[in-house]
């Protein structure tokens, strides 16, 4: 059973990602990468991994692939221009990912753990009398936590980031000026003037 | 029985299939900042099948980190696009080379 899980699993994830990179509409490609988040999240499920698989769903899913959408519908590109062309980088691609594939093959097949490092056979949970998010939890905030730390400043800087970069000031809409409003003084802005009979006034 | 090579084989196919898409749509932006998220992705399982099979918790920590960086990188990528949009009104980066010495 859960090797038929990780066949289908690991088959729909490869597959996925083939589409995501051959599909002719950007549309259809975020909608291919959120199926192989699907998919990865129900890898890490088998390896006993919930909580990371529920953190891919509502990240990946829910925030990174909902934010590809809108930047692919937002802006009005012309996608057509840009598959022109694409095939004269097919034999370096395969070239090079070739290449790639081989060099991982030829590490993993001679690979060995480490002095004491042992790789069972079969998975195991987390210690006696802990759920899989406890037992993250018991080291993220201990040993890790300066790492944690560093991780939330990094988030912190890229939204700071992402929103200087793509903000910009209208020209024309009457925002309000803060910094004019506290400098107006009486003198500046009124007067008392005589008002002439049947001449009006002149402001 | 489903042991460590199996997950580490899907992981360096989907690692593969990343590189080999961002050579595929090079003038695509969009789809190399997808192709970088399946490079990521394989980088988790890799880091989630370690941990699993070790019998120890720190590769899920390390995929927590490796998921954060990814989402900053993803928010601050598209903002870039966004505003490289704005200037030039076409997201081909081939010709991106405004800043050329």
């Amino acid at each position: 059973m859960a090797a038929f899980a990780f066949y289908l699993f690991a088959g729909l994830l490869l597959t996925s990602g083939l589409m995501v990179i051959t599909t002719r509409n950007p549309v259809h490609s975020v909608l291919w990468l959120i199926l192989a988040f699907f998919n990865a999240a129900g890898l890490f499920i088998l390896l006993g991994a919930e909580f990371l698989a529920m953190l891919l769903v509502i990240v990946y899913v829910g925030a990174v692939a909902v934010l590809f959408l809108f930047v692919v519908m937002m802006l009005d590109i012309d996608f057509k221009a840009l598959q022109r062309g694409a095939l004269k980088n097919l034999p370096l691609g395969l070239a090079v990912s070739g290449v790639i594939l081989a060099e991982i093959l030829l590490v993993a097949m001679g690979w060995q753990p480490g002095q004491g490092v042992i790789v069972h056979e079969a998975l195991a949970g987390p210690p006696e009398g802990m759920t899989n998010t406890q037992w993250i939890g018991s080291q993220l905030y201990t040993r890790y936590f300066f790492v944690f730390s560093m991780s939330g400043l990094l988030l912190l800087a890229s939204m700071i980031g992402a929103i200087v970069l793509t903000h910009r000031r209208r020209i024309g809409n009457r925002r309000q000026d803060i910094g004019a409003q506290v400098a107006r003084t009486p003198a500046g802005t009124l007067g008392v003037g005589k008002a002439g009979l049947g001449q009006g006034v002149e402001l | 029985m489903i042991g460590l090579t199996h997950y580490l084989a899907v992981s360096a196919a989907l690692f593969v299939l990343g590189v080999f898409g961002i050579f595929l749509n090079r003038r695509n932006i969009i789809i190399i900042l997808m192709s970088l998220e399946l490079i990521l992705l394989a980088v988790n399982i890799n880091l989630v099948a370690f941990s699993a099979f070790l019998h120890q918790v720190h590769g899920q920590i390390f995929a927590m980190f490796v998921l954060t960086v990814a989402a900053g990188e993803a928010a601050i990528g598209l903002a870039i696009l966004v505003i490289y949009f704005r200037g030039r009104g076409t997201v081909a980066v081939d010709q991106a080379d405004l800043m050329k010495g």
